[in-house]
């Protein structure tokens, strides 16, 4: 046993955020850490790297106790990591990168200063071992993410190699990308480190992994081989429930038959896709209808989203509004064929925050009328006061910044802006995040009103519950593809099963 | 502290207003005649009516100035852009004797030199600072080359006028600035412009998801400060009757930040007040008015208004005042 944890507890200004956990890490395996949003993965790698300062507990480096305060203490033990976002220096070379701060110097007889050749030599040896072939005096900026990371790596095993952490290294990376990082983290393996792998796409996990630990809630499920958990189990790790993956597969075929007969969809896509974001997407939206998108953190939920307001530009595929086919470059566009979108990230891109919550709230209204055509005051005040009253934004004023409202009447207020426009299709990403059981069944019940009036709605949220409650079809997201669509009215299990189920069954 | 007092110093526009009235009273303390005010030739006559009309081509820049950095960008030619339009009037009408004519090919000057700078910030992408230090370096050679780098007398009477010239007793630079600057306001307020503006400058994200179009918008603003630059030029070369491209306004740039700043607009962007920017133009005037009644040797003239302006910033400073009470309240 390499790397040892035991009974950790961690807590954030007095909430509990790993509860008693254990961990273990041999040399020579790669180990997968896997748990939902909230689940404690990040914590529990902050402890090990002493970018969080051990509370209670005990960890053991080859028997010995350690407690790093910093993360260069943990580096010095032996403990590397490699972060998500590539914090490299994007203006210096690759090999300056690799060394920064450790640059081979030459003797002073022969003038001081830092050696070159030794410092990209030594760069060279280092990545041709993780079998990257590149010339090492390229600027780092300048190479693709994926050489990024591996630069990122190779910096860090070089520091210290005994134990490796990589926090969802492959995110930002497109299938042979990933297959390169997977070829290099197989041989480190080999040479008998132990790598710690967080990732949130089922599939790589099982591709590279020789066991799991599954955190839930900040407390260990379990620590198993990779070999004797399959898809259903680990799930039903990860959300604490049951699931079967028999079931899904005949509700799929029955859901899409049913859909056939209605209406004409007021937006529909077909192999709508982008490039390292999300793969063929084939929706319908009709009108009166709320589409659930479910799937895990990282499944491609919010990507589709963007891809259908114009945020992000697709580059296959088609999107009908009304049947039409359109161009959506921009919001703008999507705005002007009467599509509405509330977006996830409520404080960078949904509220204007030193604007009034008036303002705030025909923002979108004014911007689609354009520039000549103001909206009267006294139809501007109308109009506020109403949506106002109608979603029950509680405020001294409406006249009042919109940045002084607690995030659920800021929420409420972006949902009364896209209703301010009187759209076809609504989109909300995560619209109950962050906000209190009573706020989010006050939220859903509206969006149940808005459907009821003819208006069509994508809901996409983490918490499939919520989608069950209100959804009259769930599209089921994994791994960047949609892999499912599921009839209102199933269960969380079925749900759960096709975010599950292994890739193979679903072709 | 009463609460009317308490509501009047939290005013936007109290701070400026005040070092506005603090620096009259220190000009009238030191020159008993400062506040005189005579009517000859049919024209109110004073100090106060030479501030007003010296502060005109500032309070223009300064206009166009303000709406660009609400939308988080900056204009660092506009002195440049002076010159090039203090070139081109004065060129024009010494050729062909039009007043008019001078008058259009200035401002179409200043417009061109505008869109330039809006279209490298827009289309190109590039930094403002940067976009605009393009023309605020290469804008004086141009100028140079429109004048053939001479220093262009202007002997056509009628073109004194914009600059020196009266209209209604007051001096017209500052009717023609006031004008552009209460048309600007109603634009803005009988229009959603202000209301897209501050939403560009606050969170540039968020307005674009919130549909507004702020590429065309911020491209439009670029223009009007070029226009304004032009117009601010044609009254320089009005007012000393020459056109000189290495000094026509010389460091007006930074003397239109100052007062865009010293009205009370962020230079972080979305907060702005054009009556600010106007009362800001004013006190860097009455300034220069201060250091010539004080009789501050040129050598030290600069020290001596940086100085001056150090002690300004400090009072309009939220946070300069808030440790001065704690530390009186100790």
């Amino acid at each position: 046993m390499l790397l040892q944890a035991r009974g950790i507890v961690h807590a954030y200004a007095g909430k509990p955020a790993l509860d008693g956990v254990d961990f273990a890490l041999r040399a020579g395996e790669i180990h997968a850490l896997m748990g939902q949003n909230g689940a404690g993965k990040s914590t529990l790698i902050k402890v090990l790297t002493g970018a969080e300062v051990l509370q209670r507990g005990s960890i053991l480096l080859d028997g010995q106790r350690i407690r790093p305060a910093t993360n260069r203490e943990a580096q010095r033990l032996g403990i590397s990591t490699v972060y998500q976002e590539v914090n490299l220096c994007g203006n210096l070379s690759v090999a300056e990168n690799i060394f920064a701060g450790r640059q081979p110097l030459r003797r002073w007889t022969r003038g001081g200063g830092i050696d070159w050749s030794a410092l990209n030599q030594r760069a060279r040896t280092l990545l041709a071992s993780l079998d990257v072939d590149i010339d090492v005096r390229r600027e780092l900026g300048a190479c693709p993410v994926a050489l990024q990371q591996m630069v990122a790596i190779a910096r860090a095993i070089d520091i210290s190699a005994r134990v490796l952490i990589l926090d969802e290294p492959t995110s930002s990376l497109d299938s042979d990308e990933v297959e390169k990082l997977f070829t290099a983290m197989r041989r480190l393996r080999e040479s008998g480190m132990a790598i710690l792998f967080v990732t949130h796409f089922l599939d790589q996990v099982y591709a590279v992994s020789d066991r799991i630990t599954v955190l839930r809630n900040g407390r260990l499920v379990g620590d198993y081989p990779a070999a004797q958990l399959d898809h259903a189990a680990l799930v039903a790790a990860m959300v604490g429930r049951k699931v079967s993956t028999q079931s899904a597969a005949v509700e799929k075929e029955s859901a899409a038959r049913a859909d056939e007969t209605r209406a004409l969809p007021v937006m529909s896509t077909h192999d709508l896709a982008r490039r390292g974001s999300v793969a063929s997407v084939n929706l319908e939206i009709r009108p009166g209808e709320i589409l659930g998108l479910a799937g895990l953190l990282g499944s491609g939920r919010t990507e589709v989203a963007r891809l259908l307001f114009g945020l992000d530009r697709a580059d296959a595929g088609e999107i009908r509004v009304s049947g039409q086919p359109v161009a959506l470059d921009d919001p703008a566009q999507a705005i002007a064929h009467t599509i509405a979108f509330c977006p996830e990230e409520r404080k960078t891109e949904g509220i204007v925050e030193d604007l009034s919550i008036r303002d705030n709230i025909v923002l979108t209204l004014q911007a689609r009328m354009g520039l000549w055509r103001k909206l009267p005051d006294s139809e501007r005040i109308e109009l506020t006061n109403r949506l106002a009253q109608m979603l029950d934004i509680r405020a001294a004023s409406l006249d009042a910044p919109i940045g002084d409202l607690s995030g659920g009447n800021q929420q409420k207020c972006l949902i009364a802006r896209a209703l301010a426009t009187r759209p076809r299709l609504l989109i909300l990403d995560e619209p109950t995040r962050g906000i209190d059981v009573a706020g989010k069944q006050e939220i859903m019940n509206q969006l149940t009103q808005f459907a009821a009036q003819g208006m069509a709605l994508l809901f996409i949220s983490a918490e499939v519950d919520e989608l069950l409650r209100v959804s009259t079809r769930i599209v089921v997201m994994r791994d960047r593809r949609q892999v499912g669509t599921l009839p209102g009215g199933c269960t969380e299990d079925q749900v759960y099963a096709l975010i599950a189920a292994p890739a193979e069954a679903l072709h | 502290m009463s609460s009317t007092a308490r509501k009047v110093l939290s005013l936007p526009l109290f701070w400026p207003c005040a070092t506005l009235a603090l620096l009259i009273v220190l000009n009238a303390s030191l020159n008993p005649g400062f506040l005189a005010l005579d009517w000859r030739d049919g024209h109110l006559y004073g100090n106060l009516i030479d501030i007003l009309n010296r502060a005109a081509p500032l309070a223009l820049v300064a206009a166009g100035m303000t709406l660009v950095i609400a939308a988080r960008g900056l204009d660092i030619s506009v002195g440049a852009v002076v010159a090039i339009a203090a070139a081109t009037g004065a060129l024009c009408v010494s050729a062909t004797g039009s007043l008019a004519l001078a008058i259009v090919a200035a401002l179409a000057a200043g417009l061109a030199c505008g869109l330039w700078n809006g279209l490298l910030v827009v289309a190109v992408g590039m930094q403002p600072i940067i976009a605009t230090l393009i023309l605020m370096v290469a804008g004086r050679g141009i100028a140079q080359l429109i004048t053939g780098g001479q220093i262009i007398t202007i002997y056509y009477p009628p073109y004194d006028y914009l600059g020196n010239g009266f209209l209604l007793g007051l001096p017209f630079a500052a009717m023609l600035a006031l004008a552009v600057i209460v048309v600007l306001h109603a634009l803005l307020t009988a229009t959603p412009l202000g209301l897209f503006i501050r939403a560009i400058g606050i969170n540039p994200l968020a307005a674009r998801i919130a549909g507004v179009r702020a590429r065309p918008i911020t491209l439009a603003l670029y223009t009007f400060c070029g226009l304004t630059a032009g117009l601010a030029g044609l009254i320089i070369s009005s007012n000393v009757k020459s056109a000189d491209a290495n000094n026509a306004g010389l460091l007006l740039e930074l003397d239109a930040i100052l007062a865009v700043t010293l009205g009370g607009t962020a230079l972080t962007g979305g907060r702005f007040s054009l009556a600010g920017t106007a009362i800001g133009a004013l006190i860097i005037q009455t300034l220069t008015s201060t250091i010539y009644s004080l009789g501050v040797p040129p050598e030290v003239n600069l020290v001596f208004k940086a100085a001056l302006i150090f002690v300004v910033m400090l009072l309009q400073s939220a946070e300069f005042r808030a440790s001065i009470r704690t530390l009186a309240t100790q």
